[in-house]
Parts: C-alpha cells; sequence; structure tokens
C-alpha cells in the first residue's frame, strides 16, 4: 500500500511539472519568444554562479563532515604507508587548487559573459603563448608528481627486508588461511593436486619443512615494528588482500603467488587508544569481487607486541601434529621446541 | 576502399537527379530496415535510452540494498520472486544487478547509444555526404546491436541468473560455473550478446572512418572539419583496433568455459573439486580485456569532448580557442590511450618497473587534458552566452570533466592506487569523468541536434529541471564517495554492517542512496520529455535555430534520405567562425570575402 502510494505521489508530481512545462511554453509564446529567452538566460546565469557558490561550500562542509571518518587523521599504520599518506597530501594540494581555479573560472566566466546587449563576443581563436603556457605548466606539476610518485612506488615494492617474518596468505571462496613457516623458518611445499578436505592448502606432508608449519583461518597474529612479508595465494577465483590501515592491497591470483610486506606501527591495543574506538580492527577486506559472498570475506590482523605474540607462537600447535599425531592432542607440540622455534622464527633483531 | 567510393557516386547521381521521390518507402523500409544514417541514429538512440533505462533502474535496486541493508522490501520480492526473498535482494542478485549495471551503461547506452546516434546523425551531415559510405554495413551494424540487445535482455530472465562477475568479467570467477551461479549460462549469453557488439561496433566503426576520409564534399579539408567529427573519427579508430582484442580475449574464455582449454585457469579447487587445468594465466585476460577497456573509457568520453566543443562554441557565439590543439590532444589522448591499459592492474602483482611506465604513461594524459579544459575556458572568456538545455549540459560536462579527470591524477600513481584501488574513490572516479559526464555530453547534444533530428523542440521547462536536478544530484551522490574511498570501502560489498572499518558510512550511503532515486526519477522526465516532444513538441520553424555554421544546419527542415535536396554544399571556410570581423556567424558555404581578416 505504502509503495503504491509513493508511486502515485510520483506520478501527481510528474504530472504537475508537466502542466507547468506546458503551461510556461504557452506563457513565452504570449510574452513574446526572445524575451522569454533572455529572461531564462539571466536565471540560468545566475544559478549557474549559485552553483559554484553552494558547490565550494558543499566540498568544504563535506571535507569537515568526512575527512575524519577516513583513515588519514589517525595516520598509517605501517612505516612504509606513510609514504603513501605524503603522496596523498602532495596530489591533494596540487589537484585542490587545479580544482578549485578551473572550476571557478568555468561558472565565474559562464555568468560574466552571459549574453547581453551591451557587449559582443570577442573573436579570439588562438593563441600560440598562451596554449603553450598550459601544455608545460601541467606537464611541471605531472613530472613532480610522478617523480614523487615512483619513488615511492619503487621503495614499497622492492623486496622485503631480509630479516622479514614470512607469512602465508591463501584466499578462497569466502575466507582466509595463514601458514606460518614454523621453527625451521620455511614453508612446506604445497601441490593443489593434493588439496583434500581435512589438508585444504594441499601441502604436501612428505616435505620435512610442513611439519612445524601452523596453519589459521581468517585470523592472523603479527608482533609490532617488524617487516611482516605475505606470500599470497588463491585456490579458486583472484581475491584481494585489502588492508586499508596500512595502505597495501595485493591481489591473490590462483597459479600465480605474489607478495607484499610491510612494517606496522602500532600494536591493534595501541590502535584502540589513538582511534578511541573499543571496537577497532585491523580488517582484511578482500579487493577483487570474488563471488556471492565477496562482501563477507573478512580476515583479522591482530597486531601484538613481540611478547605477546612469542608466547601465541608458543601456543600453537602444528597443521601436521594436528592431522597425524592425534595420540599426542594433549601435550602440544609447539611446547617442546618453543625456545627454539620462536628464536628462528623472529626476525634477527636490528 | 573502392566500394565505398562507387556506391558514394551511385548515391550522388540518384540523389541530385531524382531528389526525394527516388525510393518508394514502405514503413519496413522507412522505420525498421532503414538504410538513412539519421534513421538509424534514431533506432541507436530509443535503444540506447530504453537500455539506460534499464541500466538506471538496476542502480536504483542496487542503492536500496546499499542504503537500507536492515530494511525488507515485500514488493521486491512480488517482482523478482526468490532472488528477493523475504523482500530483501540476494548478494547473487545484487551483484547480477551490478554486473548488468556496468555492462549496460558502458556498452549498450554509452558506446552503442552515443557514438551510435550521433556518428550516425553527425557524420554524414557534418562532413557534406549523402549517407554513410556504406549504408547496408550501417544498417547491419544497428541490427547486429539489436541481435545483442535481445541476447543480453534474455540472460536477465535464464534460471541461474545472468552474469554477476562484474562488467570486467575477471576470470576464474566468470570462467567457473560452480564459483558462482551467474557464470553459468548467463555468462556464455553475456560473451555471445558481446561478440554481437563487437561485430556491430566494428560494421559502425569501420563505415564512420571511410565515410569521413572519401566523402567530405567540396572544400571540407580535414582541418575544416567541426571538432565533433574529429572526435567521432578518433572514437571510431579506437574501436576498430581495440575491439578485436576483447573479441578475442571473450572468444578464448568461452574455449575455457566449455571446451576444456587453460588460457586462463591454473591451479584451481573449487567447491571441492580439483581442477585439471594448469599453466595458464588469470592476468592473461585483464591484459587483453584493458587492452579493450582502457581505449574504451575514451570511446565514451571522445564523442562526449567533440560535441560539448561545438556547443560552447555555438553558444559562446565565439570560435573554438585553438582548434588545431583540441585536434591535437583528441589525437595524443586517442594514442595515450593504447598505452596505459596496466593502470588498471597495479596491484595485480604487475612487475613494478612495467608498473612504472604506465604511471608515467598515464599521467602524461593529463596534459592533453588540460590544454582540452583550458581552451574551454577560454572559448567562454569574453563570450556571449545563451543558455540554451544543451549549453548547459556542456558546461556541466566540462566541469564534471574537471572534476573526475583530477581524481584521475590519483589512481593513475601506482603508489597511491594501492590504496585507492577498488575502493570507493574508483566508484566516484569513473562514474563522474566517465559515466556523467558523458551522459551530460550526450544529453547536450540530443537538446542541441533534437530540432534537426524531429524537427521539434523538446520542452525548455522540462530541459532546465532536468539539467539542474542532475548536476546537483550527480555531485550530490559521487563527491562524498572519495571520503569513503579514502576510507578505503571496498566497491562491489553487499552490506558493510559488519565491517569495523567501514560500518561508520551507513547513514551516508543512505543519503547516496536517496539522491540516487531522485536522480532516476529526473531522468524519466527527460525520457517523457523526449518521446512527447517527438510528436508534440513546439515546431521548428527556423532553418538553423542556434545560428551554427555547420553544414547539417543547410538542410531542409526535416531532410529526406540524402539529407539536400539539391547539390551538395561547397564549403570555403571552418566551421568556428563566430563574432569574425563584426558577423555573429559565418556559415562554413560562406566564400571568403576579399577584405575577410585572417587568423
Amino acid at each position: 500500500m505504502k509503495a503504491f502510494l509513493m508511486v502515485l505521489l510520483g506520478v501527481l508530481i510528474f504530472v504537475v511539472i508537466f502542466q507547468i512545462a506546458k503551461a510556461s511554453e504557452y506563457v513565452s509564446v504570449l510574452k513574446g519568444e526572445e524575451k522569454t529567452r533572455r529572461q531564462n538566460n539571466r536565471i540560468n546565469a545566475f544559478l549557474l554562479m549559485g552553483l559554484l557558490i553552494f558547490g565550494l561550500i558543499g566540498v568544504w562542509y563535506c571535507n569537515e563532515l568526512y575527512y575524519g571518518k577516513t583513515l588519514f587523521p589517525q595516520g598509517s599504520a605501517s612505516v612504509e604507508g606513510e609514504k603513501i599518506d605524503t603522496m596523498l597530501y602532495i596530489t591533494i594540494a596540487i589537484t585542490g587548487v587545479v580544482f578549485v581555479i578551473t572550476q571557478i573560472l568555468l561558472f565565474w566566466f559562464s555568468y560574466k559573459y552571459q549574453e547581453s546587449d551591451n557587449r559582443k563576443a570577442f573573436y579570439y581563436p588562438h593563441n600560440n603563448k598562451l596554449e603553450l603556457l598550459w601544455t608545460t605548466v601541467p606537464a611541471i606539476f605531472l613530472t613532480v608528481l610522478v617523480v614523487f610518485g615512483l619513488k615511492y612506488w619503487f621503495k614499497i615494492t622492492a623486496d622485503a627486508p631480509s630479516n622479514a617474518l614470512v607469512v602465508e596468505v591463501t584466499g578462497h571462496q569466502f575466507a582466509w588461511e595463514f601458514r606460518y613457516p614454523g621453527a625451521d623458518g620455511v614453508l612446506g611445499k604445497k601441490n593443489f593436486k593434493l588439496t583434500t578436505s581435512k589438508n585444504n592448502l594441499g601441502v604436501d606432508f612428505s616435505d620435512p619443512a610442513s611439519k612445524d608449519d601452523i596453519h589459521l583461518s581468517n585470523t592472523m597474529h603479527i608482533p609490532v615494528g617488524v617487516p611482516i612479508k605475505m606470500v599470497i595465494h588463491s585456490q579458486d577465483v583472484i581475491h584481494d588482500v585489502g588492508l586499508p590501515h596500512f595502505r597495501l592491497k595485493m591481489d591473490a591470483v590462483p597459479g600465480i603467488p605474489t607478495t607484499q610486506w610491510f612494517t606496522p606501527k602500532y600494536t591493534t591495543a595501541e590502535m584502540k587508544q589513538r582511534t578511541g574506538n573499543p571496537d577497532f580492527t585491523y580488517e582484511i577486506a578482500c579487493d577483487q569481487l570474488c563471488g556471492a559472498n565477496h562482501f563477507a570475506m573478512r580476515g583479522v590482523i591482530i597486531v601484538e607486541t613481540m611478547e605477546e605474540y612469542k608466547k601465541w607462537l608458543a601456543e600453537q600447535k602444528s597443521e601436521y601434529a594436528t592431522l597425524f599425531e592425534k595420540k599426542e592432542e594433549t601435550k602440544p607440540v609447539a611446547d617442546s621446541v618453543a625456545p627454539k622455534q620462536t628464536a628462528q622464527v623472529l626476525p634477527a633483531q636490528k | 576502399m573502392s566500394v565505398a567510393t562507387l556506391h558514394h557516386a551511385d548515391v550522388h547521381g540518384a540523389h541530385d537527379t531524382h531528389h526525394e521521390h527516388h525510393h518508394h518507402e514502405t514503413f519496413i523500409t522507412k522505420y525498421v530496415f532503414s538504410q538513412d544514417h539519421k534513421m538509424i541514429a534514431k533506432q541507436f538512440l530509443i535503444t540506447g535510452i530504453i537500455w539506460a533505462f534499464i541500466g538506471g533502474l538496476f542502480s536504483v535496486l542496487f542503492r536500496l540494498q546499499l542504503g537500507y541493508p536492515e530494511s525488507t522490501f515485500p514488493w521486491l520480492e512480488d517482482i523478482f520472486g526468490h532472488w528477493a526473498a523475504g523482500g530483501k535482494l540476494k548478494p547473487e542478485f545484487y551483484y547480477a544487478l551490478v554486473t548488468m549495471h556496468g555492462t549496460i551503461l558502458v556498452f549498450f547506452v554509452l558506446t552503442a547509444g552515443l557514438s551510435g546516434t550521433f556518428a550516425n546523425f553527425l557524420i554524414p551531415l557534418q562532413v557534406g555526404a549523402r549517407d554513410m559510405a556504406s549504408p547496408m554495413l550501417n544498417m547491419l551494424s544497428y541490427w547486429f546491436f539489436f541481435l545483442a540487445s535481445i541476447i543480453m535482455f534474455c540472460s536477465l530472465f535464464v534460471q541461474t541468473g545472468p552474469a554477476s562477475g562484474g562488467w570486467t568479467i575477471y576470470p576464474p570467477l566468470s570462467a567457473l560455473g560452480d564459483a558462482s551461479s551467474g557464470s553459468k549460462i548467463g555468462m556464455d549469453l553475456w560473451l555471445v550478446s558481446m561478440a554481437m557488439f563487437i561485430v556491430s561496433s566494428l560494421l559502425g566503426g569501420l563505415n564512420y572512418i571511410s565515410t569521413i576520409l572519401n566523402m567530405r564534399t567540396k572544400g571540407m579539408s580535414m582541418t575544416r572539419m567541426p571538432l565533433t567529427v574529429w572526435a567521432l573519427f578518433f572514437t571510431a579508430v579506437l574501436g576498430v583496433l581495440s575491439f578485436p582484442v576483447l573479441l578475442s580475449g571473450a572468444i578464448l574464455l568461452l574455449f575455457d568455459r566449455n571446451l576444456g582449454t587453460s588460457f586462463y585457469l591454473s591451479d584451481i579447487v573449487v567447491a571441492g573439486k580439483i581442477l585439471p587445468n594448469e599453466g595458464g594465466s588469470a592476468i592473461l585476460f585483464q591484459h587483453l580485456f584493458w587492452f579493450l577497456g582502457h581505449p574504451e573509457v575514451y570511446i565514451i568520453l571522445l564523442p562526449a569532448m567533440g560535441m560539448s566543443s561545438e556547443i560552447i562554441s555555438v553558444n559562446s557565439r565565439k570560435p573554438i580557442f585553438g582548434y588545431m590543439a583540441m585536434v591535437g590532444s583528441m589525437f595524443a589522448i586517442a594514442i595515450l590511450a593504447f598505452l596505459v591499459w596496466a593502470h588498471h592492474m597495479f596491484v595485480t602483482g604487475l612487475n613494478p618497473f612495467l608498473g612504472s611506465v604506465f604511471v608515467l604513461l598515464t599521467l602524461l594524459i593529463a596534459v592533453p587534458s588540460a590544454i582540452k579544459v583550458f581552451n574551454w575556458l577560454t572559448t567562454l572568456w569574453k563570450g556571449s552566452i545563451r543558455f540554451t538545455p544543451g549549453m548547459l549540459f556542456a558546461i556541466g560536462f566540462v566541469s564534471l570533466f574537471i572534476s573526475g579527470g583530477l581524481t584521475g591524477i590519483f589512481l593513475g600513481n601506482s603508489a597511491l592506487d594501492v590504496h585507492l584501488h577498488d575502493t570507493y574513490f574508483v566508484v566516484a572516479h569513473f562514474h563522474i569523468v566517465m559515466g556523467v559526464a558523458s551522459f551530460f555530453g550526450m544529453f547536450a547534444g540530443v537538446y542541441h541536434w533534437f530540432p534537426k533530428m524531429f524537427g521539434r523542440y523538446l520542452n525548455n521547462t522540462m530541459a532546465y529541471i532536468h539539467f539542474w536536478v542532475t548536476i546537483v544530484g550527480a555531485y550530490l551522490i559521487f563527491w562524498p564517495m572519495h571520503y569513503e574511498g579514502l576510507a578505503g570501502m571496498p566497491r562491489r560489498y553487499f552490506d558493510y554492517s559488519n565491517w569495523e572499518s567501514f560500518k561508520q558510512f551507513a547513514s551516508l550511503n543512505q543519503f547516496i542512496s536517496f539522491v540516487a532515486m531522485i536522480v532516476f526519477a529526473v531522468q524519466l522526465l527527460f525520457v517523457f520529455n523526449f518521446f512527447y516532444s517527438i510528436f508534440k513538441g513546439r515546431k521548428v520553424t527556423s532553418l538553423n535555430p542556434w545560428g551554427s555554421n555547420t553544414l547539417e544546419w543547410t538542410t531542409p527542415l526535416r531532410p529526406g534520405h540524402g539529407n539536400w535536396p539539391g547539390e551538395i554544399p561547397e564549403v570555403h571556410r571552418g566551421p568556428y567562425d563566430y563574432g569574425k570581423d563584426g558577423n555573429e556567424f559565418i556559415p562554413q558555404t560562406t566564400p571568403v570575402g576579399e577584405h575577410e581578416s585572417h587568423h
């Protein structure tokens, strides 16, 4: 019923607009079409000026309302992301100036040079000097942006530092799996043909390196202040490891592993304080449409202090142990090797 | 080429002696299987409007979900059945709507509806030709588009739903029926429909190019062509060179889907099944797709640029500033359009060095774009501006092109793109610069040339309401999306309420959805105005209502097939002699006077 009334209301408004539109056409014939045209011209010129003024106020207002909700006031949560933030500010400054100037010129010229009896259009077909000016000036500013951009681009895409902690991230419809290399610091070999419901990553457990690997689903733990290198896989379609707080994003492509690395600056607890949000969570958002539940493919990263991380790691049990050493279930494997394991899995301190 | 020339001579001969009485036209040959470029243009336009209505309606439906994720609308279930069980869209259906919205608007409306309409209508009229080089192929171009439309329309009704992997149809999602219900028969229909669409686009494009190169009237040198014709020329060249690459990509995808090949597939376990495919590359498809996909952006944008240039010059009563620079910048944009495709792929694991090359080439596009903007501004400067509805939309186009073009500088810079990629920042960027701006160019063109198309005017009051609500609404919808993007809010999400990082935008999403519905309603006002005015609009009484220089206004009020009843007029000057030597305008057909000043 409500929907029906809404439609009825819409139709009614339509009919009213149509009647006014028709009537205005007759009125213009009565008043003289030229006179009506001139009047419309003035009204529209005035409205264009209004659009400019309210538009600029609107841009400012929108900034007041929403800038605080973007991730930039709280700063990048990764060391590398700071460069991206700087890059953003440089770009906003340059494009912002161009935006304001060109929009003002566009609407101000439209208003100022509206048709008038006192003035004829000025015949001005070209001026090579002017055109050269607005070819070279944008080119110079763009060079600045390209130079800064590429400098940062090569930094963030460079090889991860050798002390980086390696975590393998695998996306599948619609969840994230993580694999830590264990005490030997080497991930066991994988082959997608070995995938079963239990061995969901297709790990080749005959490889000795796989014996101490730790597997996790959807929640990932990492220590603060250490470079983290993600080796990214996908099992089915293309996914994307999107880490908005760390300013990172990398596709997970089946058959073609990719990598990205970053150094977290703040623990989750610190971010809760910085943002004033007790529910703050580092989230992994899938950023590549991957099917019906794409929007629910959510991972969580818990960034901890080194001590907390070590403690957490010591409690983990290797996947091999979980799958094949059922009898020893009461005694976690990680316990017996904990001291040695943490020493090797953790990056050398610099 | 020889066929084109022969036909050219034939059309000349026939019409120069017999004028319009040559054909005995029936309803079928006049309105359905017409070979008259003007009628074909109208067919493209009306088909485009129907598609725009469908595509727009889809966006309203998915905005309903985004704006009101907690609400249920029982009438949705009445209409869509199990796809909206309980009055709430299913995610599968939501993604189908998103995918079809993109496909319809990018290809069926802003490619076929825009180029198809205005290239057909304006090229022969503005270069002084009786018709296209091959009217027969031209007719086939429309009917292949019609066939593509029918197949795409049918795909909406298959049991497993239409394609739902996004308009970019990245495999493996689009290749595997097990990965998504939209990747079942709906996807095959999508690919077949696009193949038909590409045939249509090629037939049209080849025709536009050969007409422009071979059939210009006496005196119409290339540098005397209106900027619309130049824009449509570059558009056609882009289409002819890039669409075949998409076709090959689509055929390989069909093979992967149905014949067991592994062009795009490797190492896949889906729905518990280990697939045998090995050695393919999912990224290969993205290269093939974006090799069309990026030129496609300019296929959509260039006609809008050309028409806006023309309309701004006519209504400022001034020559377009820097005609040669305008042509040169379009040429530069057309060349660069082929060299920037991988900027869509900065986060695919692309080699960083390769990425840096694409950053450089992408940001280079800003230079010709800046030239165009400043030349438009200088054209307005010291003009005598008449705000016809067409002119308002052309000014709106420039405003939107600036706003959306500048955000391209963020996205083209790979370091920044890493944060902004696939967020609402991208949605805001391309909707403003490619979607809404091109729509504004299209509206400008429709308002400006409607009198020539139908011999009647559109109603001005409705036109002004249409413009003002649309431009304010477009900015209200898309401007705030930049902030969502800066917060990393991903595009193509069905629901954000479970995300700690994105749920703070719930009220903003609701606001955007609300404005989107109003803007959609105002487009219905335009559609109504359009169809009403075809039959009941105020009649055009002046041959040249806008005081324009170009050739289309030298034809009769309602030109027949062949366009000019007598000889085709000869051209003596460029198209933009407005305000020269104290004359308000000097049509291209006026010979150059002895004392005329030179520039």
